[in-house]
């Protein structure tokens, strides 16, 4: 397993964010986990990336418990992070917002290699000049996609990568990924837009009320009757 | 010698070259304005120009323009500290009243012989950065951020302002050096180089407006070199969205406090320069005016750009003398109203807009 949380519990106040959750995700899987507003899933998202610190449980990331790691070393470990608002640098051009996401690991001839062959990735070979901040709502979430994965991560996070997207660049964005997972990296996604989930998911996992629901493949989950009711509205915590 | 040892022998004036290359490169790119030979060659000529131009004026002149050039490396601190990483910081002033008072103990207690003023120079630089390093960790690592930092800082300076202040009495010394309250330490000797038949005094005129040409110069390319490479890229990344900096992979943290120590020593190093160029050093250097005033400088200048910082910086603080001379009074009040006026009309600072227009007329620049 890449990636695995063991009786991961976090409350805010008197609000349980996360309930004992138990999940694996398996090395070069292509993963998505969705639940209605407010299941948990942006907190279960930030307790892996270290933002949020766990009540109880813990988190095992390539065999090493990173639980109580700061964020930016587990990000040193191979994982990355697409965030939900585009987390670019808006006044730097596209192509310097790459170098600053690459110069860890790559300098020189390797790091210009490695600029040019994302952006035509990420299709912005053509804006490498343009401050990033000047880019659409579509190109800004590729040019952050593309930040993410410049340096092959092992693990890639994605909170809801395809937010404010046409259908024609969510579909794209789809591409991209799948592209991505055929080269080896793991994807875990945040996503509501369930055809966008078929598109490109193996697995499914459904959250509520900080709790795990649900979780089988893209068709298990469609037709499970629960998943339905707790969207809309019937399903109890339990 | 094996076959793979000599290829390291052989290799190594190459890195070395290599090296310096890339260092040299480091001179120009995306943090800094200016680039190619015609920005070169106009950096060339003013600086040959301001370097003969002692010759053709008088003493006092050229010694008031040795005074504005102490300040501006406390300035060029302040723009990697608030300009590049982004941290609004009130307490240059701490650390220039800290290395100020710093080569005034050493000197005071130790002499000027066998150029130890140079050495007490350097030792007040390290005790500033010091003394930031440790601010600067307590802050970042304590998760400081925002309008909290310009707070804590500005409460820094003020304490060091106030301690100091109350310390006239006879006891209040170090060996013997009496720090004298609000009328300040007294008596340091100038700075002065050893040379053959007699130490060479910096002071005044002539010999100190060339070395302070000549540090300002070595500062301000060394900056230019430090901020475009991986280092100023950080802190760049810091100051647009620190979030997504730390989702990088990079530890926001130690790359705040290692600019604001580079803050601090540049801070120091005007403190210093400016205590051997007065012979004094008083409290209110390190008071709340004296903590504004950098702010000032620097947003007029461009806090985003190093060039714009030294300019703006030098012109600002001519503009100021000349408003003292002739309306002491109102010199405060116009600087008030000049940062107001440039923080509502020209956000970016007025020396870089007119260099990024220059530059669009000129079809260069950043």
């Amino acid at each position: 397993m890449i990636l695995e949380t063991r009786g991961l519990t976090k409350s805010f106040g008197g609000i349980q964010v996360a309930r004992s959750i138990d999940f694996a995700l398996k090395q070069g899987e292509m993963h998505c986990l969705i639940g209605p507003n407010g299941a948990g899933k942006s907190s279960f998202f930030r307790l892996i990336l270290g933002e949020h610190l766990p009540d109880a449980g813990s988190i095992l990331f390539d065999g090493e418990d990173i639980t109580r790691l700061k964020s930016f070393a587990r990000i040193r470990r191979g994982i990355s992070v697409k965030f939900q608002v585009p987390g670019i640098f808006k006044a730097l051009s596209v192509r310097h917002n790459l170098e600053i996401a690459f110069q860890h690991h790559l300098r020189g001839h390797d790091l210009d290699a490695t600029i040019s062959r994302v952006l035509d990735f990420v299709e912005l070979a053509d804006e490498a000049a343009t401050p990033a901040g000047a880019l659409s709502h579509g190109q800004q979430q590729w040019l952050e996609i593309g930040m993410a994965v410049g340096v092959e991560p092992k693990l890639l996070l994605l909170d809801e990568p395809t937010a404010g997207m046409s259908p024609d660049e969510t579909h794209r964005t789809g591409e991209m990924l799948r592209a991505l997972n055929a080269r080896g990296i793991t994807i875990l996604a945040v996503e509501h837009d369930m055809a966008f989930v078929q598109q490109v998911a193996e697995r499914v996992t459904v959250l509520h009320f900080g709790s795990l629901f649900a979780q089988g493949t893209v068709e298990e989950i469609v037709n499970h009757p629960g998943v339905a009711e707790i969207y809309l509205g019937t399903a109890d915590a339990d | 010698m094996s076959a793979q040892d000599a290829d390291l022998i052989d290799a190594a004036p190459v890195a070395r070259s290599s090296l310096l290359r890339i260092w040299l490169g480091r001179l120009e790119g995306p943090q800094t304005f200016g680039r190619g030979p015609a920005f070169w060659a106009v950096a060339a000529l003013v600086v040959v120009g301001a370097a003969v131009w002692p010759l053709f004026t008088d003493g006092y002149t050229v010694g008031n323009a040795a005074y504005f050039m102490v300040w501006t490396f406390m300035a060029m601190g302040l723009g990697v500290v608030w300009g590049y990483c982004g941290a609004l910081s009130f307490g240059q002033t701490a650390f220039f009243g800290v290395a100020g008072y710093s080569y005034g103990v050493l000197t005071i207690n130790i002499g000027d012989a066998y150029g130890f003023t140079l050495v007490a120079l350097a030792l007040s630089v390290v005790i500033a950065a010091l003394v930031a390093a440790v601010i600067g960790y307590f802050m970042f690592f304590g998760r400081i951020k925002g309008v909290f930092v310009g707070i804590v800082t500005l409460s820094v300076t003020l304490v060091f302002e106030t301690f100091m202040a109350q310390t006239a009495a006879p006891q209040w010394r170090i060996g013997d050096a009496r720090l004298n309250g609000f009328n300040g330490m007294s008596g340091m000797p100038p700075l002065t180089v050893p040379w053959f038949g007699g130490d060479v005094v910096l002071y005044p005129d002539p010999p100190l407006f060339w070395v302070l040409l000549g540090l300002n110069v070595l500062v301000w390319l060394g900056l230019r070199m430090a901020l475009n490479a991986p280092f100023g890229n950080v802190l760049v990344a810091i100051r647009e969205n620190p979030e997504r900096a730390e989702m990088l992979g990079y530890d926001v943290r130690v790359y705040q406090v290692i600019a604001f120590t580079l803050g601090g020593a540049l801070a120091g190093l005007s403190g210093a320069l400016y205590t051997a160029w007065g012979q004094y050093i008083t409290p209110s250097s390190m008071g709340l005016t004296a903590a504004a005033l950098p702010i000032v400088w620097v947003a007029v200048g461009g806090r985003s750009d190093i060039t714009a910082t030294l300019l703006g910086t030098l012109l600002v603080l001519a503009g100021f003398q000349t408003l003292t001379i002739y309306g002491s009074q109102y010199a405060l009040v116009v600087m008030g109203a000049l940062l107001l006026l440039v923080v509502l009309a020209a956000p970016q600072g007025v020396v870089l807009g007119a260099m990024r227009l220059l530059a669009r007329l000129g079809g260069r620049g950043r």
